[in-house]
């Protein structure tokens, strides 16, 4: 008896939580997931999710590892699709037009949100030529413009001081935490919305990382971030709201500080204290 | 801020927006696919054209010999003025016979030193023995025919008593020799892939690195080890220039290595440089030979490919 | 009780430890044999064809006496005949490519082209020359052209760079292909500025290769019936020609014992074309590698 009326509880106080955020409109809402479902083949990896993300806001996405975070971070520029087997159902509302429909083109998508993965992967180019890449593939060729944003997209990555003497150099010369940036400004060069990041700091040095988690704090100036981490004190430093996903599902969605000083969910302090994950 | 933030979006995205070609760039994307599909489909074509030349041609050539006397036939005399014969066996005989000796020659030589790279050789050794095979593989078959006709047949008759100027043995011997880079890189390659964790797991209960070779290595990587001997035979059997040079141009049906053959490739080469007219029964023959040949090579092929993904071992 | 007797143990060991050597020593020498056939090989041909390399022997024609017999058209030619294959064959050899590692779906028509692929590898090249013979020289009335022989050529030695090419392909990471997808680029876009560009070391490598095979390849075109007394050059791809592996075999069938010289001087350019081809391919091959 005791028992089912803690659960219930849960529940109630779930439901306070996610109507808490809907009915938040101090912002600008980005994305409006509605009724997510996706399945790789049989598998279902992400069960009915409903998430909001605001403009201008660090959004964190935590939870253990197979939960489907970087999944449904994926689905948010449909990379997603890049497995065959994939099948989605629901809505995803990018400035309330659904993603999810087929007639929605990706490329469009992704020009308008920028992704930095968890490798960094810049090309075996120049510098110069990675942060070019982008705008050259939709159209840019002035050479003048060309400079323009090279040098201030490696500004908003602030990693132009360092290398703005060696652009012509590889790309692969440089240090790990350094070719994030340029993975990051990279992707600034098209001057994106959003920018979705797949843990990206999880292959740098804590000193790296603080310059990265340094540049995010910046850059949600200008972008809506969305950031996937496994690392929870990352999620408390550096974002606004977090949402905590747990075998597919979101346990817990809502402001950073509530997620970790009074979560609603026994699930969410379980796992934010460090007891599973 | 906020503002300002768009205007700047606005400047990028809108040049991307001014300069996106949509229409070029769906064309492209649908394109693409369909013109790299049509290359793929070359290799295709390749294959059906192969077949269907052979089959055409050695059609005509069936209405002129029977079908019979060409697979049993013991005589292949095409050129013999008022009653040619066209038995294939006699160039079969000169074929298997040059085979056998190249696989005697290369098995034993490619498996032990396939052994030597892949089980004791350092690392050292290896990355100098393997460029060396790989020139040894990139010689011209034309060359190998030229060094066998003035190189080892003259010192192979200082040895072999009644050795022909034309015969089997020393084509044989230097098709080995072509083949043995194949069967060494291929079966270093599978015997490369077992596991170490095999290799210790012996070791450790004392044994030597021959047993472990012999015991534990040959064993996993057999399938391997057979699919390349049998590649290569398929690679022998269609070696065509060291035997035209070194090998003659006598077909017989019998089991000499000392005396003049004729392989069938060498009688394709023998007819394509003498003046055979277009449309002749000996022009029809030499497509009725490759045929036969190609034949042997695929089955060759087919079985190698089979050995190798049938036996595959899982580690 | 113990089932292991300590000194039939030791008695064994010595034995097993001198097997261990013999064998050891047995492939070894079985590994040098290669490379001593190889040293023999080069040495027979240097003495034999370095008094007859001179620049006479580069820029004669073909001749029926041994001293005054050269090289030039065969030369010339087989370079004539390398800039048909070269463009054909990389063409049509990275398109396959770029399809089967890019765009093949898993169905029963990629499968058979893969199948057909490494099966064709496999094809003795005297085949492609009866297959050229028939279609190029008589059907498309092409005649013994370098066109005819190219196209043949081309043919031959196309699943060598279709494999080099998948290889260089399957080389470029993922996360690459996803970085430039994640910019907003398309599949085509991704291919050519991406994929390409990382992969083309490998493709070019591979493809220098195949081509070295191509330029020593005899057989084929002794079936399509390339002549080899020629006193002029070619002045298009429908001319005749001469190639240098024609040519060498041509002399070497002679019984003259002097043509002999001559086949080994003309081996000799052929060898030195093919050094400097593989030079390059490694060179590429070193200077390019895995950055990844």
């Amino acid at each position: 008896m005791v028992l089912d009326f803690k659960e219930e509880k849960t529940i109630v106080k779930r439901n306070q939580a996610t109507t808490k955020s809907i009915t938040d409109v101090a912002k600008n809402i980005v994305y409006d997931t509605r009724n997510l479902n996706l399945w790789y083949g049989d598998h279902h990896g992400l069960k009915d999710v409903n998430l909001s993300i605001y403009e201008n806001e660090v959004t964190a996405i935590i939870g253990p590892s197979g939960c489907g975070k970087s999944t449904y971070l994926k689905t948010l520029n449909r990379m997603v699709e890049l497995v065959p087997i994939v099948r989605t159902s629901g809505e995803i509302l990018y400035r309330e037009r659904n993603i999810l429909d087929k007639n929605y083109t990706v490329e469009e998508l992704r020009t308008r949100v920028g992704m930095v993965f968890q490798k960094p992967n810049p090309f075996p180019k120049s510098i110069y030529d990675n942060i070019a890449y982008g705008p050259r593939i939709h159209g840019i060729k002035n050479k003048k413009i060309l400079d323009e944003i090279v040098e201030k997209s490696l500004r908003g990555a602030a990693i132009w001081d360092e290398v703005k003497d060696r652009l012509n150099q590889n790309a692969y010369g440089l240090s790990g935490g350094q070719q994030q940036r340029i993975c990051i400004a990279r992707c600034l060069a098209i001057e994106p919305d959003v920018i979705l990041m797949d843990e990206p700091t999880s292959a740098l040095d804590p000193i790296s990382t603080l310059k990265v988690e340094e540049l995010v704090q910046e850059l949600k100036k200008d972008y809506s971030i969305v950031i996937v981490t496994h690392n929870m004190q990352q999620a408390a430093r550096i974002s606004d709201r977090t949402a905590f996903f747990l075998s597919g599902e979101v346990v817990e969605y809502d402001k950073t500080d509530v997620i970790f000083q009074t979560p609603a969910d026994q699930r969410t302090e379980d796992y934010i204290s460090g007891r599973f994950g | 801020m906020v503002s300002q933030k768009e205007d700047k979006t606005s400047s990028v995205q809108q040049l991307i927006a001014n300069s996106r070609n949509q229409k070029t760039k769906k064309i492209v994307e649908k394109a693409m696919p369909a013109l790299l599909f049509s290359a793929a489909i070359i290799s295709i074509l390749t294959t059906f054209g192969i077949v269907f030349t052979l089959i055409f041609e050695t059609f005509e050539f069936f209405k002129r010999v029977s079908i019979t006397d060409f697979l049993f036939g013991t005589k292949w005399l095409p050129f013999s003025g008022n009653e040619p014969l066209f038995g294939i066996l006699p160039l079969i005989a000169g074929t298997l016979k040059v085979t056998l000796i190249a696989v005697v020659v290369a098995v034993p030589f490619g498996i032990a030193s396939a052994i030597y790279l892949s089980e004791y050789a350092s690392e050292k050794t290896r990355r100098t023995v393997k460029p060396i095979l790989e020139v040894l593989a990139g010689v011209p078959t034309i060359v190998y025919g030229f060094f066998a006709l003035t190189f080892v047949t003259p010192v192979l008759q200082e040895i072999v008593p009644g050795l022909k100027l034309f015969n089997a043995l020393s084509p044989g011997i230097v098709v080995g020799i072509m083949i043995l880079p194949m069967i060494t890189s291929l079966s270093e390659d599978a015997m490369s892939s077992v596991p170490n964790s095999m290799r210790e797991g012996a070791l450790a209960l004392g044994a030597t690195k021959f047993e472990v070779a012999i015991k534990v290595v040959l064993p996993a990587a057999l399938s391997g080890i057979v699919a390349s001997v049998v590649l290569a035979i398929s690679r022998a059997i269609g070696e065509t220039m060291i035997v035209s040079l070194a090998g003659g141009s006598t077909p017989k049906f019998d089991l000499s290595v000392t005396d003049s053959i004729q392989t069938m490739t060498a009688y394709i080469v023998q007819v394509s440089t003498g003046d055979a007219g277009y449309g002749t029964t000996i022009y029809y023959s030499i497509y009725s030979v490759g045929f036969t040949l190609f034949i042997f090579t695929l089955v060759m092929n087919l079985l190698a490919h089979y050995i190798s993904k049938r036996f595959r071992e899982v580690y | 009780m113990r089932y292991m007797d300590d000194t039939v143990v030791m008695k064994r060991m010595t034995k097993r430890i001198t097997a261990n050597k013999v064998w050891k020593t047995l492939f070894f020498l079985a590994t040098t044999f290669a490379l001593v056939t190889l040293a023999v090989l080069l040495y027979r041909i240097v003495t034999q064809g370095i008094d007859y390399l001179n620049i006479d022997f580069l820029t004669n024609f073909a001749s029926r006496f041994a001293d005054k017999a050269g090289i030039k058209a065969a030369l010339i030619g087989s370079l004539w005949l390398m800039a048909v294959v070269a463009p054909v064959s990389i063409i049509l050899g990275v398109g396959t490519a770029i399809y089967l590692e890019e765009y093949a779906k898993k169905n029963k028509i990629n499968d058979f082209i893969r199948m057909n692929i490494s099966n064709l590898a496999g094809v003795p090249s005297i085949v492609f020359g009866l297959l050229g013979l028939t279609i190029f020289v008589r059907m498309m009335g092409l005649g013994k052209s370098i066109l005819a022989a190219g196209f043949t050529m081309s043919l031959l030695i196309l699943p060598v760079i279709i494999v080099a090419a998948q290889e260089a392909i399957r080389a470029v990471p993922n996360e690459q292909r996803e970085a430039s997808y994640g910019m907003g680029a398309t599949k085509w876009q991704t291919i050519l500025r991406v994929v390409l560009p990382a992969a083309i070391p490998g493709i070019l490598t591979g493809s220098i290769l195949a081509l070295s095979r191509a330029i020593g390849e005899t057989a084929p075109l002794v079936v399509i019936g390339i002549p080899v007394i020629l006193q002029f050059l070619p002045n298009g791809l429908l001319s005749q020609f001469t190639a240098l592996p024609m040519q060498i075999y041509d002399w070497a069938k002679r019984p003259q014992e002097a043509f002999q010289y001559v086949a080994a001087a003309g081996i000799l350019v052929l060898m030195t074309v093919l050094l400097l081809m593989n030079s390059i391919a490694i060179y590429i091959r070193n200077k390019f590698q895995k950055r990844y």
